[in-house]
């Protein structure tokens, strides 16, 4: 079934698309908050929680605002950004800017099969620091392209031509 | 427009990052339809950034799956009702609360109407009793200046006998020739029938001359039937006769009820 459609079915409460969706992004959205919360159990509990809140607000997604997935993602780095500032994690010794995803793909290398660790290497193959920043910044938290200027210390033009060229070596190591 | 430059300015990564103004997502979103080279390169972008969250992605030990998902927004319309019924539970409370203060105010004044009008009664009873008090010393003066009256030295009493007509009736006169009064006591007559009165006689016997002295009015009612009369005339006898109400100018002597002559 086409995306547009699932969407549109899933803004009806259509639970059979929303399995669907779920199935599609779950575990994009579920990473998104686990390189947030580097807790493979409190990101799992927050994951649901934000598909449950999807799903009550399913009627406000308008498609002419942006992607179903970045609707999603939205709703993802905020809830995750909630729990790490909130009290259960005030104590503990991780920083929210200082961690990147890398770590998180680095740590779960001996976890996952043997396929899956072949293509996160290829994925990552001359990923440069400031490309995982960048896009830990942008996407995994949420910043605008204003704050992470100022968070990288770089010119906001550079912003985008950078992400632009980070992105562009990821999409040429997905078709390796 | 220039798309391949559109594309290359880095804007459409920014679209799928969800960091654009509304405006500028407005723009994507309509060349997008437009140019399916925009839309493409869209789809592109996110596969990366798809490729590149999914290997975050929390260790498969702790995924719960879609059924834990369906279970809570399904159970939504469940739990509902069940957090309803906390907050009735207080507010059940709240209105036998405010029942049971209204059953009480009502009781209360219920119960202070009751004592109310009580004392009311007992006001009224304390009233009726004073009324009684007063007739009775009113009543004991009277019978007192009767017995006072009745006692005189210069009182001649005159006992009158039954008739023909009634010989059980009797009655007594008391006569203060000094004073020229007559207290007639009927106790004994009965009671005239209705628009009949007693008409009380001086007589002179030879000849037989009758002069009226008064009638016995309001019979009935009089408590003690004891009736003042004046009497000026040289009495030798006192007779009692029943007559129309408002009396005669003679006597009926065959409703002639009591007689009696004044001892010389």
């Amino acid at each position: 079934m086409e995306l547009e459609v699932l969407v549109e079915n899933f803004r009806n409460k259509d639970s059979k698309a929303f399995e669907k969706l779920y199935e599609m992004y779950s575990d994009n959205i579920c990473g998104v908050i686990n390189s947030i919360v580097k807790n493979s159990d409190i990101a799992q509990e927050i994951c649901q929680d934000v598909f449950v809140k999807a799903w009550k607000n399913s009627e406000s997604y308008n498609a002419s605002k942006g992607r179903f997935f970045t609707w999603m993602l939205n709703i993802a780095r905020n809830a995750a950004i909630d729990e790490v500032r909130s009290k259960s994690h005030k104590n503990s010794k991780q920083n929210l800017s200082s961690d990147f995803f890398v770590n998180i793909l680095e740590d779960k290398n001996d976890l996952n099969n043997q396929v899956d660790t072949i293509g996160i290497k290829n994925l990552l193959t001359n990923l440069k620091d400031k490309c995982v920043q960048i896009i830990q910044l942008l996407y995994f938290q949420g910043y605008t392209q204003k704050e992470a200027a100022e968070e990288l210390a770089i010119p906001v033009g550079t912003v985008k031509t950078r992400n632009r060229s980070c992105i562009s070596q990821i999409r040429g190591n997905l078709s390796i | 427009m220039d798309i391949e430059k559109y594309i290359t300015s880095g804007i459409l990564e920014l679209y799928v990052a969800g960091t654009l103004s509304e405006q500028e997502n407005l723009e994507v979103v309509a060349l997008a339809a437009e140019h399916p080279e925009i839309k493409k390169e869209i789809e592109e972008i996110e596969a990366s950034i798809l490729a590149l969250s999914k290997v975050a992605s929390p260790k498969r030990s702790s995924v719960k799956g879609f059924n834990d998902v369906l279970n809570r927004i399904q159970d939504n319309t469940k739990v509902i009702p069940l957090n309803e019924k906390k907050s009735n539970w207080s507010s059940y409370l709240g209105w036998a609360a405010a029942i049971v203060l209204a059953v009480g105010f009502a009781w209360m004044y219920n119960q202070n109407t009751t004592l109310q009008s009580e004392i009311n009664v007992a006001s009224q009873n304390n009233e009726l009793l004073e009324k009684q008090i007063e007739d009775a010393k009113t009543s004991l003066d009277k019978s007192q200046e009767l017995l006072t009256t009745i006692r005189d030295k210069d009182i001649q009493v005159v006992a009158l006998g039954g008739q023909a007509v009634s010989p059980t009736s009797y009655a007594k006169a008391y006569w203060n020739k000094r004073e020229q009064k007559v207290f007639i006591d009927a106790q004994g007559l009965p009671e005239p029938p209705d628009g009949m009165v007693y008409q009380v006689w001086s007589l002179k016997l030879d000849p037989l001359t009758p002069t009226s002295m008064g009638l016995l009015e309001d019979f009935i009612t009089d408590d003690n039937k004891v009736f003042a009369l004046a009497n000026p005339n040289a009495s030798e006898a006192f007779g009692i006769t029943l007559e129309p109400a408002g009396g005669s100018e003679s006597p009926n002597l065959e409703q002639l009820y009591t007689l009696g002559a004044v001892s010389s």
